[in-house]
């Protein structure tokens, strides 16, 4: 136990420290775990919404193909957007592998599932007289898209904290893409697991503090706009 | 329905704030990153200490760091593809960053197992490879994979293992003569089971011990690098082989003992290798070329000789560029 009592002492001094190597390396997983979560909401709302009220043959089987996107292995998807992106792959010429350009299209692969299915689930459970009045009231399909997605904000943005917590909390794929270079391609988690195989445990401890203090930052931020203005 | 003009207005503002929170949030976060670029200047190991003098033998003098062309705009990315113990002990950080100041090329450090590294580099994946496989290592050269391979550096190996030693490994002649000893008395042993440089050299000296230790109960395959690897062994107090700069890195958090050392068969010899640039049209071979002369040129090569000494009291890593292969005393490599 002393050990994890250090790791919590240590994580605060490491951050009140400023080492600029820490706080790049939590800069980065910042804000390539934001870029991919905001891009999967992106697709992922009018795909769910898409999913969830259309009505065409396979529509099932498309949805299950989304929900079982929500369960896919980190590694696998790393794997798979690597070959992709080898010199020798159809996306080589781009030379995005080892960038945190990879790990933003890595990770926007496991959170667009997961946005979407949810997303989905949340449309199916709205009143759907709302859908109804929305078209009576001759809305485009841009107005009814808006409209809904504000009916259904609370669970879109329970998403939106599953995706992002989902993407800046996996290993695999960003250690894959990623290639956990210092200094470029180096996010908390890549960082952990460099330091656990070091043996630095402490350090590795201290940063998994800073990583749940960060996700429980953004997701502090996104709880307050979504409880904003509900009944006590 | 509650599509009311005032929780209409209401949702928007709300919504405004989402959209708003999260562009400030992306924006600062852009400018706090800026470009994600290393910059830090390493301290060298032995800061202080006097450089040790590196024997010049005749036709194998070596160059200087100074007669290596820098990049061309545009061509500054190079890949190398090497394995977990140089990036673990710390040597690349020292060297990696002296080499982008001095040629402007940016080095992407892919720290995998030699297996991995090699595939890459057969498939033109990779730009230059420092890896320690010898046998491997050839065939891969066989194959037309590489331009040349140049010896950079030895540590050795050690087969580490609790201090109560139940196998009796301890002072064993040879490595083999302990790893028959670990299987007789059926003692746990902790294997790479990654196709390592580590675990290539293990399964050599299964084989020159006579024992196939693969599917017996004391024999764990972990397929993780060598820093886990150890973690596993002091855990569960069981033998197993490691390149002595990983262990003496992380000597004082084990309760494992040096249990066989300083014999012929364990060297440990790294060799950097220049993918084929013939082979493989869209590498890029001379940043590859450049890396490779600047891992044998003087300067770095006395780096690599003290790197280490300060912390550990002695160095990590053995310079062999200015030697012949054959001096190294590696009978079962040559």
């Amino acid at each position: 136990m002393d050990v994890l009592l250090n790791a919590i002492v240590s994580a605060v001094r490491l951050l009140l420290s400023g080492d600029p190597e820490v706080l790049r390396v939590m800069a980065l997983s910042l804000q390539v775990s934001l870029t991919a979560t905001a891009l999967s909401m992106l697709v992922g709302v009018p795909l769910g919404t898409w999913l969830a009220l259309a009505r065409f043959p396979g529509r099932a089987l498309l949805l299950a193909v989304v929900n079982t996107g929500m369960g896919m292995p980190p590694v696998v998807a790393g794997l798979i957007i690597t070959v992709m992106l080898w010199r020798s792959g159809p996306l080589g010429p781009l030379h995005l592998l080892y960038t945190p350009t990879a790990i933003v299209i890595a990770q926007f692969t496991l959170a667009a599932p997961i946005v979407a299915g949810l997303t989905a689930a949340a449309m199916q459970q709205l009143n759907p007289k709302i859908r109804l009045q929305i078209l009576a009231l001759g809305a485009t399909p841009g107005q009814s898209l808006w409209l809904l997605v504000r009916e259904a904000r609370l669970p879109l943005l329970a998403a939106m904290m599953a995706g992002f917590g989902a993407v800046i909390s996996e290993v695999g794929a960003s250690m894959m893409v990623g290639g956990n270079i210092a200094g470029q391609t180096r996010v908390l988690t890549t960082a952990t697991v460099l330091e656990t195989s070091k043996g630095n445990f402490d350090l590795a401890l201290a940063l998994g503090v800073l990583l749940l203090l960060l996700v429980y930052s953004v997701n502090l931020c996104v709880t307050w706009i979504q409880q904003r203005g509900r009944p006590l | 329905m509650n599509l009311t003009r005032a929780g209409t207005r209401k949702r928007r503002q709300i919504f405004e704030a989402i959209s708003r929170t999260i562009v400030l949030v992306l924006a600062l976060i852009s400018v706090a990153c800026g470009p994600i670029r290393a910059g830090v200047e390493p301290l060298l190991p032995s800061s202080g200490s006097s450089p040790t003098p590196l024997q010049d033998s005749g036709d194998l003098a070596l160059r200087s760091i100074s007669e290596i062309a820098t990049a061309q705009p545009g061509d500054e990315e190079i890949i190398l593809a090497t394995t977990t113990s140089t990036q673990d002990s710390g040597l690349l950080d020292v060297l990696v960053p002296m080499f982008e100041r001095r040629t402007r090329y940016r080095v992407k450090t892919i720290a995998v197992g030699t297996g991995q590294a090699l595939a890459l580099g057969a498939r033109g994946e990779a730009d230059v490879l420092l890896v320690h496989a010898p046998e491997a290592e050839r065939a891969w050269m066989a194959d037309g994979n590489g331009a040349e391979r140049l010896v950079v550096m030895h540590n050795d190996f050690v087969v580490v293992g609790p201090s109560a030693d139940p196998a009796r490994a301890n002072g064993h002649p040879s490595a083999e003569g302990a790893f028959q000893s670990i299987a007789r008395a059926a003692a746990p042993f902790i294997s790479r089971g990654d196709q390592s440089g580590t675990h290539v050299k293990e399964l050599d000296i299964w084989r020159g011990a006579q024992v196939d230790p693969r599917g017996q109960a004391w024999y764990l395959e972990v397929g993780q690098g060598m820093g886990a690897t150890l973690n596993i062994a002091d855990e569960r107090d069981a033998y197993t082989l490691t390149d002595r700069a990983t262990y003496l890195a992380r000597r004082d958090r084990l309760r494992l003992q040096i249990q066989v050392e300083g014999q012929a068969s364990l060297l440990n010899v790294y060799h950097v290798m220049p993918v084929n640039g013939r082979k493989f049209q869209r590498i890029n071979a001379a940043g590859a070329n450049a890396f490779a002369r600047f891992m044998v040129a003087r300067e770095t090569q006395q780096i690599i000789a003290r790197f280490g000494v300060a912390e550990y009291g002695q160095p990590l890593f053995f310079a062999d560029a200015a030697r012949p292969v054959e001096a190294l005393g590696e009978p079962s490599f040559e």
